[in-house]
């Protein structure tokens, strides 16, 4: 179906549409959006591996797909073997994997599968090179199961076993830098990316399709219903983790680093105004949030010297 | 008309099977989510004023769906068959062209 | 082409290695375990030397993601192999369900190897009957010969009915054990097994397809029963295949219980894999001192031969049954199995269980003439003195 020439110039997206509506995730999902966003950026020639998560769910029960898309299901902590696996068999059948008019193989996971049960996958396929793309779309905990915390979980936040009472408190750990371990393996390409950043994730993802190599994308998608947030606040929330600098959004190309904050000039905005629409962080004391304030801003001063040194 | 997904929609229909034979070997999927109404899970629905939209389209960007669709004269449409009623339009929208109004069933 | 093999001097796991070879298999995703480990350093070999074209070698990060490398190269539409043992093969178990789950045939070398703890390298093959559940086809190899065809067998079964299978040699017995095979030359091979014609592709992008979605009450059970249909099926398939592969290249497989000497037996001996070349050489010692015994081999342990089984018991006053293996709280695994099998025919000869070579234990000839003396008072008193013996066990 068309629309005028002229309005499809003034959209920042591709037009093309390869998720389809009907799919189950809820109300104001910023993982289904991101799916949206990865299978705009390209078109039918994906492969997509998804472990146990919620998108396993969002993507439709059998016999229905919500992606226009191959799609394959595997277990929780094979995403980055799977992908492997598909890389090698068309490398062994000779298609042309990655580049311009190769073949995206794409893992796409979650937090839990990804920084939890699935790193040492994770770890094997950036080690061997594989060209694949894997892309952790980070919820702050496990959804699917209902809420529980995992090791991306940020401090301070109510989840189902953090559930906070007289004794014992909620998440103490601060969130685990998965993107630091990924980088650790010295790919070729590493990014974070938000939802509320349609353009800027769209940008990474052609980069990650043009370098050879294993690349990965961490993307920040919220959570309304893990999150106790509003369902239209999502945008907000997400664009709001990027102004307070508590999930900034950065590149790491061939060992370099560049932060890709619309705002890297101005000083972060204080981390009340991210947690302040989300149920999540409620319980959290003054002194809580200065934790947590402290901890995002040392994060904030080591990325930005890693950009000054290494950009 | 849905500028999504054209006749994929019109095409989408449910599949249930009657007996063991007509199964496929694998659990292989046979057709589009498109068939799943998911407008009603609905409570508050989005409206648009056309006279208020600047055609930014940053509520078709957004849409976790996808359920917003532009017409041919430019403006943007909801397909109420699919919209959940997130609100995340509503909340998006620079000129506050689209409130969110309790549905009646 | 006539067939002249090509004869070598081979260990069991070059057996497997050069059938995967020969069998062109296009992804091999392995990580090394002891007595596995020289299969993948032959391929490597063979990938280092030039001597396979379009072979793509994943050294994977745990056994685990063997299994989901080789599933994602399967259903990326490619022929895939792995080897393991023991330990390996129990990580590998949630992948084992995946492969038959999503009907890839995936082919596997087993080194049959005991479970730890206490640790042990020596064969058992409690690691494999484990997997029994899992939807892989089976097949127990006697000699290096046996793993050779097995592999290149077990890739045209698999990929007739869709389903993954394993073939399983002994630790040391055979992995490590040098004996003469015969090799068929490539283009013979070709002939037999032709490319892989998978059940769907994922690189169809005109019509994408999700393969494993949630299945809800409604449609997961007939995907369970398409799979036993499809097992069932593969009855008949090894049948035709190891015909075909008889006729072929003089090795006839179409049985899967190999019988030796057993017409005319009062009583046989039942088992799986490499200890029943001692019980066949046993066999004939004991024809010769006047036993009337023979020997059943029961090649493929799943699909389960029930027929064969059935046929073999009508006409025998006894079975010995010898497991290399245990599942605790119950029995051997085969004679739990063979128990089953009979309950509901008109076949009940006495069937006695003898826990035999566990871990390694040496299994030796002058063992089997013990339990046939054993086997003979049982039948003559038409009674058993127990059911399950602890052969070996110090007393």
């Amino acid at each position: 179906m068309e629309i005028p020439e002229n309005v499809k110039k003034r959209l920042s997206l591709p037009f093309e549409e390869n998720f389809y509506a009907g799919h189950t995730a809820c109300q104001g999902c910023g993982a289904a959006l991101g799916l949206r966003y990865v299978l705009k950026a390209y078109g039918k020639k994906a492969i997509f591996t998804i472990p146990a998560c919620c998108s396993t769910i969002i993507a439709g029960p059998w016999p229905y797909s919500a992606f226009n898309a191959p799609l394959f299901h595997t277990a929780f902590e094979t995403t980055g073997a799977v992908i492997s696996g598909i890389e090698a068999a068309l490398k062994a059948k000779g298609y042309k994997v990655k580049g311009e008019d190769g073949i995206m193989v794409i893992g796409w996971a979650g937090d839990g599968g990804t920084a939890d049960i699935g790193l040492q996958a994770l770890s094997g396929f950036l080690e061997r090179g594989h060209d694949g793309l894997y892309i952790m779309y980070d919820n702050e905990a496990y959804m699917n199961t209902g809420i529980q915390r995992s090791s991306s979980t940020p401090y301070g936040a109510w989840t189902t076993n953090t559930p906070g009472g007289k004794k014992h408190f909620l998440e103490r750990r601060h969130k685990k830098k998965v993107i630091d371990i990924v980088i650790a393996h010295k790919i070729p390409y590493a990014a974070t990316a938000s939802v509320a950043f349609p353009e800027d994730f769209m940008k990474k993802l052609k980069k990650a399709q043009k370098i050879p190599g294993p690349s990965f994308i961490q993307l920040f998608a919220p959570c309304p219903t893990g999150w106790r947030s509003p369902t239209d606040k999502s945008i907000e929330i997400a664009r709001l983790a990027v102004q307070t600098a508590y999930f900034p959004l950065f590149e790491y190309e061939n060992g370099k680093y560049k932060i890709n904050m619309p705002s890297t000039k101005k000083e972060p905005k204080p981390i009340e105004e991210f947690l302040k629409l989300q149920g999540r962080f409620k319980y959290m004391s003054k002194d809580d949030i200065e934790v947590l304030q402290k901890w995002v801003l040392h994060e904030w001063e080591e990325l930005k010297k890693k950009a000054e040194v290494f950009g | 008309m849905n500028t999504l997904f054209g006749e994929g929609k019109s095409k989408a229909k449910k599949i249930a099977f009657k007996s063991v034979e007509e199964y496929p070997e694998a659990p292989i999927s046979l057709g589009a989510t498109l068939s799943n109404f998911t407008g009603d899970w609905r409570t508050f629905m989005p409206v648009v004023d056309d006279a208020k939209c600047v055609k930014c389209y940053i509520c078709w960007k957004f849409c976790p769906e996808p359920a917003i669709f532009i017409r041919e004269d430019g403006y943007v449409g909801i397909d109420y068959d699919y919209c959940k009623g997130c609100g995340i339009c509503a909340n998006e929208c620079p000129t506050k062209a689209i409130t969110m109004v309790k549905e009646e069933k | 082409m006539e067939y002249k093999p090509i004869k070598k001097v081979i260990s069991g796991n070059y057996a497997a290695a050069y059938a995967a070879r020969d069998a062109r298999v296009e992804v091999v995703a392995a990580y090394p375990i002891t007595p596995q480990t020289s299969i993948i350093e032959k391929i490597s070999e063979f990938l280092a030397n030039g001597e396979v074209e379009n072979l793509q070698y994943v050294p994977v990060e745990s056994e685990h993601s063997a299994m989901a490398a080789c599933i994602g190269a399967s259903a990326a539409g490619a022929r895939a192999f792995t080897a393991t043992s023991a330990q390996g093969l129990a990580l590998m178990h949630e992948m084992l369900h995946w492969a038959s789950g999503a009907r890839l045939p995936v082919v596997m070398v087993n080194v049959n190897r005991a479970m730890a703890p206490p640790w042990s390298v020596w064969d058992d093959q409690t690691d494999s009957l484990a997997q029994r559940d899992t939807g892989w086809m089976q097949f127990y190899a006697e000699n290096n010969q046996e793993v050779y065809d097995g592999v290149i067998m077990a890739f045209k079964v698999a990929e007739t009915v869709n389903l993954p299978a394993m073939i399983v040699e002994s630790a040391f017995i055979l992995s490590h054990t040098y004996d003469i095979v015969e090799m068929i030359p490539q283009e013979l091979v070709d002939e037999f097994l032709p490319p892989r014609k998978p059940l769907y592709t994922l690189t169809d992008f005109d019509n994408p397809i999700a393969v494993g979605a949630l299945g809800t009450p409604a449609d997961y059970y007939e995907f369970r029963y398409k799979i036993e249909k499809s097992m069932e099926e593969a009855r008949e398939v090894i049948h035709k295949v190891g015909k075909e592969f008889g006729e072929r290249f003089g090795r006839d497989y179409s049985q899967m219980i190999e019988l030796y000497r057993t017409e005319d037996a009062d009583f046989v001996f039942m088992g799986l894999g490499s200890l029943m070349g001692t019980v066949k050489q046993a066999v004939d010692v004991l024809r010769s001192e006047g036993y009337k015994v023979g020997a059943a081999k029961v090649r493929w342990f799943r699909p389960f031969p029930k027929e064969e089984l059935y046929e073999l018991a009508k006409n025998v006053e006894g079975i010995a049954v010898l497991d290399r293996n245990f599942s605790f709280g119950q029995e051997g695994i085969l004679f739990n199995e063979a128990k089953g099998v009979l309950y509901n025919t008109d076949a009940h000869p006495l069937i006695k269980n003898y826990i035999v070579g566990l871990g390694g234990r040496d299994f030796t000839v002058s063992d089997v003439k013990k339990i046939a003396e054993n086997m003979k008072g049982i039948i003559e008193a038409k009674k058993l003195d127990r059911e399950v013996e602890w052969y070996h066990l110090k007393r």
